[in-house]
């Protein structure tokens, strides 16, 4: 914008943008400052009347280990997502970007899609059939080998991994698939003028080429999961407390608003310490 | 380095044959231009000799080693791409040593011919740049240091100077040509650029659907074109109007022939030449004065003709008035009709 001199070209740029920003004012800016101020409060000031200013919440977090210990296990959690979605997801993006054309490669990517347009409890509802004990996974199974199998995966930190996998996987792919699609497809075949194999290809020229998508992917996967509830609370059944569940139950259990904004703040402050860490590789990969 | 023979090759896509039982042999150390229209199957002639097709029939062959079936990965060929294709994310240096590291060649060993190669292309001091913060005629020359620091057995190279503007060019031709002398490389240049490809070769192939047309060193296909194709596509052609046989002394005899003449044997007179030189009358349509040499477009019974001469033997001739062109008769172009 520094080259932008006259005062009428700023003038019609505040303008343009000026929507935009109107609507970031009142979409993000304004709920999230008030569940900031919510966050110092005693208690809602509409349950009570005396209603006071304090670190308290805060304070809870740090006094009560519980919430380091759910806070751990879901960045764990996070993690575990985000690698099964780089080492599914990538591969996927690799094959629709590099190996299929035409027509097989639209259907391929309305099936990549999908999840998005099915509805997410629909979506996680149906991981339960597919997962529960005699479910349609555990029967399809039996059919096939000839000795009994009993999964159990239902409730367990796996179906959570499952269903949060599956939810996710479309951000990887699709932010991969548009990194390798950038790829000129000569310097592929310059390599292999000079004898590259597909592995040297892949290590040397397709990973560090598209490593700014991958990144992008594994960052929209990381930050929403650390804070999922829907589906470590339906699929994890007793095993499914994470320090989303936590949140969540703050704000329609408990019914304590000022401690769930506060571990909300928390996590938003980890995750940015995360990635603010990480910001350096970060930036080294785009250039 | 080494010869490379290619036998009735064809080369199929779908239902489109883009090469129909192709034979040439480009002689060991020698720089051959494929020359044609696009869709000519000149770029599918060098990437099934790369290895990046495989052909439906035909042998090809590479020294002595059969390798219509080797991938181009084992084929130890050097490339160079229209776009040149470098590694955006590699130093200039780590682009040329590419091929080397995946020979595994030794990291001292390595870094001797980096620097050889770069030193050929005269870009030693920019090994530590990145391509983005190269202009694009040292692009070129990086990507031909690339091709080339493996002692690939034949350097084949993809139209790879038709991205650069017009002086450039001339210097990357004059470039190109001192290189491939030095290291005296078999080289197979695709180029849609006649005159391109009459600077640079020492043997010009000339395609049109998918077969190769004429083959041979740049004068004779230039002199001795042997259809009407070749004779327009490498050089200017004037048709000589079937009319105006008779009356002219021919090479041939006129049955089942063609003839036409080059635009710069051709002399212009407002009177009949009186020497017994092939003449033939026209209007003067325009003179194009471009410096040293000058261009006339005649028309001759319904043609147009171009003659090319230097200006000052082009006589003051009235606009639009009846002129002569006239020829040595041994100068007559003849192809099959």
């Amino acid at each position: 914008m520094a080259d932008l001199v006259t005062p009428a070209e700023r003038r019609r740029l505040y303008t343009l943008l000026s929507p935009a920003y109107l609507w970031l004012m009142v979409a993000v800016f304004l709920p999230l400052s008030a569940m900031l101020f919510f966050s110092f409060l005693t208690d809602m000031p509409q349950d009570a009347p005396d209603w006071g200013v304090t670190l308290g919440n805060y304070a809870e977090f740090l006094s009560n280990p519980t919430y380091g210990t759910l806070m751990a296990k879901s960045l764990k959690l996070a993690v575990t997502v985000t690698l099964f979605c780089i080492l599914i997801g990538y591969p996927c993006a690799l094959v629709l970007a590099k190996s299929i054309k035409g027509r097989a490669r639209e259907a391929l990517f309305l099936m990549v899609i999908l999840p998005f347009w099915s509805n997410s409890l629909v979506r996680i509802f149906s991981w339960a059939i597919v997962l529960r004990g005699n479910g349609v996974l555990e029967r399809a199974i039996n059919w096939v080998l000839p000795f009994d199998v009993r999964l159990n995966l239902m409730f367990t930190t796996d179906a959570v991994v499952i269903g949060l996998v599956h939810s996710y996987l479309p951000y990887v792919i699709l932010t991969s698939y548009l990194a390798l699609q950038a790829v000129d497809d000569d310097l592929i075949d310059a390599a292999r003028s000079m004898g590259a194999s597909k592995l040297t290809i892949l290590r040397r020229i397709l990973l560090p080429l598209s490593l700014p998508g991958l990144l992008a992917g594994a960052v929209l996967v990381f930050v929403p999961v650390v804070g999922s509830f829907m589906e470590p609370r339906i699929l994890g059944g007793r095993m499914g407390t994470y320090y989303g569940t936590v949140i969540e139950d703050q704000f329609v259990a408990v019914y304590n608003w000022p401690l769930g904004a506060a571990l909300s703040f928390i996590l938003l402050a980890v995750v940015i310490v995360i990635l603010a860490a990480a910001s350096p590789v970060l930036k080294r990969a785009q250039t | 380095m080494s010869r490379v023979d290619v036998a009735n090759v064809t080369k199929k896509f779908g239902q489109a044959t883009a090469l129909d039982d192709v034979s040439i042999t480009f002689e060991d150390g020698g720089f051959f231009a494929l020359l044609g229209p696009s869709g000519s199957g000149k770029t599918t002639l060098l990437r099934t000799i790369a290895g990046f097709y495989f052909p439906e029939a035909g042998t090809i062959r590479i020294g002595e080693q059969n390798v219509e079936t080797v991938p181009v990965e084992k084929r130890d060929i050097g490339m160079m791409f229209q776009n040149y294709a470098l590694f955006p994310n590699m130093s200039v240096a780590d682009n040329v040593g590419f091929g080397l590291r995946v020979r595994k060649v030794p990291a001292a060993e390595e870094k001797r011919r980096i620097a050889e190669a770069l030193e050929l292309v005269q870009l030693g001091a920019m090994a530590n740049r990145k391509p983005s913060q190269l202009s694009g005629g040292q692009r070129q020359r990086v990507a031909l240091a690339r091709a080339i620091v493996t002692n690939p057995r034949v350097l084949l190279l993809d139209e790879p100077l038709s991205a650069l503007d017009k002086t450039l060019r001339v210097d990357m031709q004059i470039e190109l040509k001192r290189i491939q002398r030095e290291i005296g490389i078999t080289t197979i240049f695709v180029t849609h650029d006649q005159e391109e490809a009459l600077t640079l070769s020492d043997r010009i192939g000339i395609l049109k659907d998918g077969r190769i047309v004429q083959a041979g060193p740049p004068r004779e296909v230039y002199d001795r074109p042997v259809d009407a194709f070749a004779a327009g596509f490498l050089g200017e052609a004037n048709w000589l109007p079937e009319a105006a046989l008779a009356g002219l002394s021919l090479p041939v005899t006129a049955a089942g022939r063609r003839f036409a003449t080059r635009p710069e044997m051709l002399s212009i007179s407002a009177e009949a030449p009186a020497d017994g030189r092939n003449a033939v009358k026209g209007r003067l349509q325009q003179r194009v004065f471009a410096g040293a040499m000058a261009t006339c477009l005649v028309e001759v019974a319904g043609q147009q003709w171009k003659l090319v001469a230097r200006d000052r033997d082009i006589p003051e001739l009235p606009g639009g008035g009846d002129v002569w062109l006239a020829w040595d008769p041994a100068d007559t172009l003849a192809v099959p009709a």
